[in-house]
């Protein structure tokens, strides 16, 4: 105490005798010093984690938005299988699923890791066009057993890959052998022949088709596939990329098709979730269902046997049914890594058939991109679906991967639902969409 | 001319000659010194610095952006000015807006009319002391405390149309969370039920800190129980009074995460903040139409934050 007064040491009488030995202005500014430092070292933190910048070619980097813990565990074996053949470690930087996708603007515009994980289609043309994505050409130069719709998935807008698939699910209307066998249903292939299906179902007390919408985009399937089967795989690629527009005949089309087949569909999808509608047909309540194979993840062990798939029906013979939706996962290259070269070499492992092997052996719910690989280890299921998406002449990505993520979510994603809650406006609803879509795409 | 003389006396004192001044100064620095000074710069700077930096840089920064078309992508250099479009498109073209104004000012309404008065009863109620007072506060209670993604499981359970137990007790087939016309009061009982627990929290330590020896003055006089806490006990609550009003109105103005949880608020569930969310947030980047809808959230959150500042100001001269 400096100046004894009055006032002050009868504060000073207030202090425990624990830090009276502190002088209380010191103790301020040592308060505000210590914010002060705080939160230079938060800032610092932000910036920082490239303390390991040096050309360190031991250890490359995964993002990776495998969370779940079968596929993270594939991840991980992957990763294993090229620190053996490299010596190269490989640290893999998890996050949730849906996390990864919401952050990945930011996430690509930081210090993203060497190598992330993330879809074919528009979602990877995207930041390819952006400058967020690194040139993996001559990855690709040195890449075997892909097939030509697998490398042109991988390509960007100006010729270049930017992209190396590793898995992939084809979307089928999946049902259960025995529920069919029993009731001697036969596999529609046209959309008259599903209707009477339908119909026969419905007698029988079944739900015919299972549908859920809570989450948006499982209905995006259903659109996705009236939309190749009436239009074709050309259109849906005009109409994703914003060159057709929402109000022609064509797309109202798919929406009149639709809503005539709504009542053969599970009502009240807009409060379900995919999980609740896949149990509907795993408990022999529906017949069949529209889905990725990763329904299959809702059926016991000694049900996978039971479950099957059929293509959807043709609707239009001069269109054909052999355009489907197969949505690609894969490995991107960040726009600045560490080691290019070692991201490079990562990139070559993982499309490898040695990768792709790894994989067959541990994850019976996706199917790997290289052909290459030995796929003795399928299931019948998996077997199937390759033959299915093999024999496809062309393969979509499915709506909110072929688009702009902005479209997709706040545009098509309410104007469905608004479709399934009230099939009647549709040239209403189709107004809306185009005006919104001018809206978004002004480039 | 009243006020003249006062005029008359202000240019009377002469201007302050220099070496005055120089003694006033030396004056102050006696009473303060560096160390003071410094040390309360600092105070005032640094809580400056940080409301400028963490509020009124951001918020500035959204109602400018508001007038952008910028993605958030690239440098900020290259962000093109659209002006009003994107207002323009959100009262215009985009479908969810009017919905998310209605359900904004529905959950406002069914808060401070249902479910922050009935919040207070408990707390009423509660200050009784009753038997096992204790588990009825920690149970009411429990909803605030609990986890956001628990209360989303929890109510998913019983909301749910095929396994869900409402319907399951009730035998009915209802959609409660689908169907647009029913899930927006699923949703509100749900945050009724968590602002209940809020609310009588906060009553009850107000009502815990009200002079016992009012409430004897007017049994003595004679007053019945509902008037003893209508004109005794509520007129002395004023400030928690306020408060509660206050947390009722932001309550209803920040109404996310429920509605994010259940259906990332679409389908009857658009609240302003959900749709700015899933416009600025996430893979849309959608920055400067979010950003537009942000700044109509301001404006309005402004309007009540004004009526309150105003009330409470003119209260406080009184």
């Amino acid at each position: 105490m400096s100046r004894p007064r009055t006032q002050a040491e009868y504060l000073a009488r207030l202090v425990p005798p624990s830090v009276a030995g502190l002088n209380r202005r010191s103790l301020l500014a040592g308060a505000a010093g210590t914010g002060a430092l705080l939160g230079t070292g938060l800032l610092a933190g932000c910036g920082g984690s490239d303390d390991d910048s040096g050309a360190d070619a031991k250890t490359v980097s995964v993002g990776s938005n495998q969370s779940d813990p079968k596929p993270k565990d594939v991840i991980a074996k992957v990763m294993d299988g090229y620190k053996t053949s490299s010596g190269v470690t490989v640290n893999v930087n998890t996050v949730d699923h849906n996390t990864f996708q919401e952050n990945i603007n930011n996430y690509l515009q930081g210090k993203p890791d060497d190598v992330f994980m993330w879809f074919a289609g528009y979602r990877m043309r995207f930041f390819a066009s952006k400058g967020l994505a690194g040139d993996v050409s001559d990855v690709w130069s040195k890449l075997n057993g892909y097939s030509d719709a697998f490398k042109k998935a991988s390509t960007g807008d100006d010729g270049k890959q930017y992209f190396v698939p590793a898995s992939y699910y084809p979307w089928a209307v999946f049902y259960r052998k025995s529920v069919w066998q029993q009731r001697g249903y036969q596999v529609p292939t046209t959309l008259d022949q599903l209707t009477t299906l339908s119909a026969q179902m419905k007698k029988d007390g079944l739900t015919p088709i299972a549908f859920a919408d809570k989450d948006g985009w499982p209905a995006m399937g259903t659109f996705d596939i009236l939309n190749l089967r009436i239009n074709g795989y050309q259109f849906h690629v005009d109409l994703m990329a914003g060159k057709e527009a929402w109000t022609s005949d064509k797309v109202k089309k798919v929406f009149d098709t639709w809503a005539g087949l709504l009542p053969i569909h599970q009502p009240d999808s807009l409060g379900r979730t995919w999980q609740e509608a896949a149990q509907s047909l795993q408990q022999k309540k529906s017949g069949m269902y529209l889905l990725g194979l990763f329904v299959a993840q809702q059926f016991n062990a000694d049900e996978q046997d039971d479950l099957d798939f059929f293509t959807f029906p043709e609707i239009d013979p001069s269109i054909g049914a052999k355009a489907l939706d197969a949505p690609i996962d894969g490995y991107m290259m960040a726009r600045k890594p560490k080691s290019e070269g070692a991201a490079k070499k990562l990139l070559e492992y993982v499309g490898s058939k040695d990768a792709a092997n790894i994989v067959v052996k541990n994850d019976p719910s996706t199917l790997v991109a290289n052909t290459g690989a030995d796929t003795s280890g399928y299931t019948a299921l998996q077997k199937k679906a390759a033959e299915l998406v093999g024999s496809a002449t062309e393969i979509a990505q499915f709506l909110d991967r072929d688009t702009r993520p902005d479209f997709a979510s706040t545009v098509i994603i309410p104007a469905i639902q608004q479709f399934i809650k009230n099939p009647k406006d549709i040239s209403g609803l189709l107004t809306s969409i185009e005006n919104q879509k001018k809206s978004i795409f002004t480039e | 001319m009243s006020d003249l003389p006062l005029i008359q006396a202000d240019r009377a004192v002469p201007p302050p000659a220099a070496a005055t001044s120089k003694g006033g100064r030396g004056r102050r620095l006696r009473l303060l010194s560096r160390t003071d000074r410094v040390v309360i710069t600092l105070m005032v700077l640094v809580p400056l610095l940080l409301v400028v930096a963490l509020v009124w840089l951001p918020a500035a920064a959204t109602v400018l952006l508001s007038g952008t078309d910028w993605d958030g992508i690239g440098p900020i250099g290259e962000i093109d000015w659209v002006g009003l479009k994107n207002y323009d498109d959100v009262v215009n073209i985009y479908p969810p807006f009017v919905p998310a104004v209605q359900n904004n000012l529905l959950w406002l309404a069914a808060l401070f009319v249902v479910a922050t008065p009935f919040g207070m009863f408990l707390a009423v109620l509660l200050d009784k002391e009753l038997r096992g007072s204790r588990f009825y506060q920690t149970a009411l209670y429990l909803p605030v405390v609990l986890s956001l993604a628990l209360i989303g499981f929890v109510w998913q359970l019983i909301y749910s149309r095929d396994q869900g137990l409402l319907n399951a007790v009730l035998g009915t087939n209802t959609d409660w969370y689908g169907d647009p016309n029913v899930n927006i009061w699923a949703v509100l009982f749900a945050a009724g039920w968590r602002h209940v627990g809020y609310i009588m929290l906060l009553y009850l330590a107000g009502l815990k800190g009200v002079d016992p020896s009012l409430r004897e003055a007017a049994a003595v006089d004679g007053a019945s129980e509902p008037a003893t806490f209508f004109r005794v006990v509520f007129p002395v609550m004023r400030p928690i009074n306020i408060i509660v009003l206050v947390v009722t109105v932001i309550e209803s103005l920040r109404a996310f995460d429920l509605v994010w949880v259940i259906n990332k608020g679409r389908n009857g569930l658009e609240l302003l903040s959900a749709l700015v969310t899933s416009n600025v947030v996430g893979e849309a980047s959608r920055i400067g139409f979010g950003s537009a809808l942000a700044t109509i959230m301001l404006v309005v959150s402004l309007v009540f934050i004004t009526v309150y500042l105003t009330t409470v100001m003119r209260e406080d001269r009184r």
